[in-house]
């Protein structure tokens, strides 16, 4: 768990860079409420707390939780979410290997209708905030809802680039049409004032947070951390998905790159998917759980009512474990794969 | 309206007569069920669950007369059993059946042993040997400890010996979780 | 250096698979020696799978060495030889290495210190024998397989009606860490592996031998390359290093590319597959005329002082070789008998030596860390990913822990060769292949109690119907009579009987309803079955008079 963590810092940094210090409190403060409600847990289900304590999960839980809050969201935002995650959707299921949902999903799905409001004020790239917020002017808009002198928080909020792309196609414009507005140089972009959402390839911003999720993830890889099954399934299905509805209709679908280096895909990919306790366990089971939830993803970006997607695909997913892992068996050794 | 009872009620008659047909067609012929819940039961033929022996008690819960949970030799493993096969909630043991015992077998202390036929006569699985006057012996690997022999004997001769654990029948014990344990 | 026989043979691989550290350089720096004469050999009937042998000789006897003490029961068996030349002390249950604890029939043999050999009649010269009759000989010498099973190996070497055997596989492979004895006997006695190996050729009429060594062992492979040199149809196979390929059927994978069918054999795929130990007991049975008595045992561990090699006769008591070796008795944490993966804890340090005893590992907490606590599984896979046998033991697991007996089985529980790979990897500590053995136990004492129970229906069964069968045929009898009496007895008689009759009836029902309400009061209504029968004794008597007056 603790090499997850330190994959985690590549995505981390670049997170920092184009969106400020806000991740950082919230990455601290859901680790705390975690790491106190496992605490309780245990000792309310009589389980010796330090030995289960130390294996982490419940830090991995809320910190990949913390990246699927904004960075502006208010305080009791994270605390629910994280003591939903940790409480009901792990340790009422029997505690660490016995959840059937990914704990940190659980967490973000129950955010994600309870408060569509405030988990949907992103913010901006920092370049396009009017003005940058320090670690201490995050932490006191977070837990008191005090903003420095002059700033208000609409100013402060912008939807995800998924979100304005979904927005826009709606609207009936083509994805052409929306590249030509919002996917202009900054300077140009700064001067019309407009808040480009795309990148170089991706989304503005999110397409190298994406790239340091991809680093980490497969440097896990390498170490041996976690199978390659997964994110290859995952990242193999969702392209695949994309490469045919862009050659298909270039106007209404984003491109190949773009969901892929958009939202949480690298994320889900290296870091959501391959939890263990939830993901399907046979080799075969795990390509066919990954491009599951590769294929979801696309179907909700593309059709669903929500911009991303990572969270619902995962917990469908999470559902049909059992019965791929039932189906999906290995051939044993001198079997015929009966 | 009256098309929509008109609709439902020729809805009901056909599904009634698909049933009706069902059940003459497919038609099983004796009761699998008495002989499958049978299946389960030890047959020790102990009467503990009060019927006179494992067929009579499947006859029982066959017809829901009796409860699964009367079977103290079979014990937790029938229970479960019973439980799946018959789709119901597995329950403790009935107390008044008696509690679970180590498996035993019936031995003869053959020096006081006065060849009274008794015993023969109260085994239900014919596991004694032995004639009128002459010593009398069980046939260990018949035997299936159900202890209704000890009580017939006129001079006590009788006892249950548990059954000595050995190589052949020694298995592996159950893991044990010192952290579960903790709890 | 390792392809000098020239074209290099094409290796398959199995699946998973893992390389725990070896720890055999200690344990071969000594040469091997034969180990001292204990004061007392103890040896158990059944030190093979199948049947336990059955003694021939009484407490008392003098024995001379190799003669036969206890012969075969069946046709899965083997028998037990004596070591050497003594008295049988005691014939009786004794101590036994087995993961029980548990004791089992052993005979004792007090030894003389002559050494005084029956009558040995080697083969001259085998290739004359029928196979059949080698086969005969193997299984009289008390030959099994001497890897660690200890399957009796004639049987082994039986084809049947199966096609021709193709291979014969000679396994020097010795995957398992800490224990060299099969390297040593390679180094050290190559001619009696190559010997053995030419009988068991023969018996089985197999087109080609290969023997499998791991890259290990380079002494072994030079010393067996040399021995065969020169031999056409022998081929010495260096494999890499790979736990469990020591396991029969992997073996067979890693040489052949071909898998034997999971309820199959060996023999079924045209293979062989021996033990090197085994080969030279065999070589020994049959061209010296000396059945297996004694086996090389690797003594070693952090306990031990000098760990080596042991040419130690069987039912010596494990704490004299260990001491032999300078080992320290208290210093011993965990006392092994096989490896760190596959074998299992002795409960007490003077255990004999038995057929299988390949290895006595006196482990301290250096060689053998003790068990971590059990955390919860999270099923990362790795267990699946090392499984040779390409199992999911996260699985079994989960159905073993759960006592799902029907699950397990569905994962093809049986199919586990209890290699120790998925709780060597498993993050969580947990020992899964005691969770394995645990349900495997499980499922044969439920098959067991099953067929026991089976047996007991048919037998209650077998009584209702005699029971039935007796009162009917009495009813029968009683009815016949009566008309018999009808028939040539006077009215006034038979009024006077009638009455007599009546009263007995009424006696004889008075007494029943007592009985069946005292029967009842004591076991319900069962009492009532039970008792039927012994209600209906007294009329007996009745019915005997009758009978008599009849006649």
């Amino acid at each position: 768990m603790l090499r997850v963590m330190i994959a985690l810092i590549p995505g981390l940094a670049a997170y920092i860079w184009f969106f400020g210090w806000g991740i950082t409190v919230n990455i601290a403060f859901a680790v705390t409420v975690a790491v106190a409600a496992e605490a309780v847990m245990l000792s309310l289900r009589k389980r010796p707390i330090l030995p289960f304590l130390s294996d982490c999960s419940a830090i991995v839980t809320a910190i990949l939780l913390a990246f699927a809050i904004p960075p502006l969201a208010p305080w009791w935002v994270t605390f629910i979410g994280v003591l939903f995650a940790i409480i009901i959707a792990k340790h009422l299921y029997g505690g660490l290997g016995y959840n059937p949902f990914n704990p940190a999903m659980v967490g973000y799905v129950v955010l994600l209708i309870s408060f569509p409001r405030e988990m949907t004020s992103w913010i901006p790239t920092l370049n396009f905030l009017p003005q940058e917020l320090s670690f201490a002017q995050h932490a006191a808009f977070i837990f008191t809802g005090q903003l420095p002198a002059g700033l208000t928080i609409d100013a402060l909020t912008e939807a995800t680039p998924l979100d304005t792309l979904k927005t826009n196609l709606g609207l009936g414009n083509t994805v052409s049409e929306i590249k030509s507005q919002l996917g202009l140089d900054e300077a140009t972009s700064m001067l019309l004032s407009v808040i480009p959402i795309f990148g170089l390839f991706g989304g503005k911003g999110w397409e190298w947070i994406n790239v340091g999720f991809l680093l980490g993830g497969l440097w896990l890889i390498y170490k041996k951390v976690i199978g390659w099954q997964i994110p290859v399934a995952l990242l193999g299905s969702l392209s695949a998905m994309s490469v045919l509805f862009y050659i298909f209709n270039p106007d209404q679908y984003a491109s190949p790159a773009f969901h892929l280096f958009s939202g949480a895909t690298m994320l889900a990919a290296f870091f959501i998917a391959t939890d263990p306790v939830t993901a399907a366990t046979s080799p075969t089971g795990r390509l066919i759980y990954g491009a599951g939830i590769g294929i979801l993803m696309y179907i909700i970006r593309a059709w669903g009512g929500y911009p991303d997607s990572v969270a619902f695909a995962v917990l469908l997913m999470n559902m049909t474990v059992p019965i791929i892992d039932y189906y999906f068996k290995p051939r044993v050794f001198g079997r015929n794969g009966d | 309206m009256l098309a929509a009872i008109m609709v439902l009620s020729a809805l009901a008659v056909i599904f009634g007569l698909l049933l009706g047909f069902a059940a003459v067609r497919f038609k099983v012929e004796g009761d699998p069920l008495v002989d499958k819940i049978d299946a389960q039961l030890p047959q020790t033929q102990c009467g503990q669950c009060s019927y006179p022996g494992c067929r009579p008690y499947a006859e029982a819960i066959a017809k829901g007369e009796a409860d699964i949970n009367q079977c103290p030799p079979g014990g937790e493993t029938t229970i479960m059993a019973l439980a799946d096969l018959l789709d119901r909630d597995p329950k403790p043991l009935n107390p008044e059946n008696g509690v679970p015992q180590e498996k035993t077998v019936a031995v003869i202390d053959e020096s006081r042993c006065i060849g009274c036929t008794l015993c023969i006569q109260a085994c239900p699985v014919d596991a004694i040997l032995g004639a009128a006057k002459h010593m009398h012996t069980v046939i260990a690997s018949e035997c299936t400890g159900c202890d209704l022999c000890v009580e017939p004997c006129p001079v006590d001769c009788i006892d249950m010996a548990p059954i000595e654990q050995d190589i052949l029948t020694w298995k592996w014990p159950y893991p044990e979780n010192r952290l579960e344990k903790a709890s | 250096m390792s392809r000098e026989t020239g074209a290099t043979r094409r290796l398959w691989k199995f699946h998973g698979g893992v390389h725990p550290p070896q720890h055999k350089e200690i344990s071969t720096t000594l040469p091997v020696s034969a180990a001292r004469m204990p004061a007392r050999l103890v040896l158990p009937l059944h030190q093979h799978i199948g049947e336990p042998a059955e003694p021939t000789v009484a407490k008392g006897e003098k024995v001379l060495k190799g003669q036969m003490i206890a012969r075969p029961q069946g046709y899965v068996s083997a028998p037990v030889h004596a070591p050497t030349s003594g008295t049988i002390a005691d014939i009786g249950d004794y101590p036994v290495p087995h993961p029980s604890g548990l004791s089992a029939a052993c005979m004792v043999i007090e030894p003389d210190g002559e050494e005084c050999w029956m009558e040995r009649q080697p083969i001259e010269d085998y290739t004359t024998l029928p196979p059949s009759e080698l086969r005969n000989l193997i299984r009289e010498a008390g030959i099994v397989g001497l890897g660690g099973a200890g399957f009796p190996a004639y049987i082994k070497y039986n084809p049947g009606h199966q096609k021709a055997i193709q291979t014969l596989i000679l396994n020097g492979v010795e995957c398992e860490p800490f224990i060299t004895c099969d390297d040593m006997l390679m180094r050290e006695a190559p001619g009696d592996i190559i010997g053995g190996l030419r009988v068991i050729q023969h018996a089985l009429q197999a087109r080609e031998c290969l023997i499998a060594i791991e890259d290990n062992k380079p002494q072994a492979i030079a010393a067996l390359r040399q021995a065969v040199a020169g031999y056409d149809d022998i081929e010495v196979v260096e494999v890499p290093t790979l736990y469990p390929q020591g396991s029969e059927k992997q073996l067979i994978k890693v040489l052949t590319g071909k898998e034997v069918p999971a309820d199959g054999l060996a023999l079924n795929i045209g293979v062989v597959c021996a033990n090197v130990g085994t080969a030279a007991a065999v070589h020994r049975a049959i061209n010296r005329g000396e059945p297996l008595i004694s086996r090389y045992v690797t003594i070693t561990g952090s306990a031990v002082g000098a760990p080596r090699n042991l040419d130690v006769l069987l039912g010596t008591p494990m704490r004299d070789l260990i001491e032999e070796c300078d080992g320290d008795l208290g210093r011993i944490e965990r006392l092994i008998m096989g490896g760190p993966m596959m074998g299992f804890a002795l409960h007490r340090h003077d255990l004999p030596v038995i057929k299988t005893t390949n290895c006595i590992l006196a482990a301290t907490a250096k060689d053998l860390p003790p068990q971590r606590p059990e955390l919860p599984c999270i099923r990362c896979g790795a267990c699946a990913d090392v499984c040779p046998v390409n199992l999911l033991p996260q699985q079994l697991y989960w159905y073993s822990k759960h006592h799902n007996l029907d699950k397990v089985q569905e994962y093809d529980l049986f199919d586990c060769i209890e290699c120790g790979c998925c709780s060597y990897v498993c993050p969580s500590n947990i020992p899964l292949v005691q969770y394995f053995r645990y349900a495997k136990g499980d499922i044969w004492t439920q098959e067991r109690e099953k067929e026991k129970s089976d047996i007991a229906r048919r037998r209650h069964e077998f009584r209702q119907l005699r029971i039935e069968r007796e009162k009917a045929e009495r009813l029968a009898k009683r009815n016949r009579k009566k008309s018999a009496l009808k028939a040539d007895t006077a009215m006034a008689e038979r009024d006077k009987k009638k009455a007599e009759i009546q009263a007995a009836i009424a006696r004889t029902q008075a007494r029943r309803q007592a009985a069946m309400k005292e029967a009842e009061k004591r076991r319900k209504s069962f009492g009532k079955e039970a008792r039927g029968p012994m209600d209906e004794t007294p009329q007996q008597p009745d019915n005997a008079s009758d009978n008599e007056r009849k006649e």
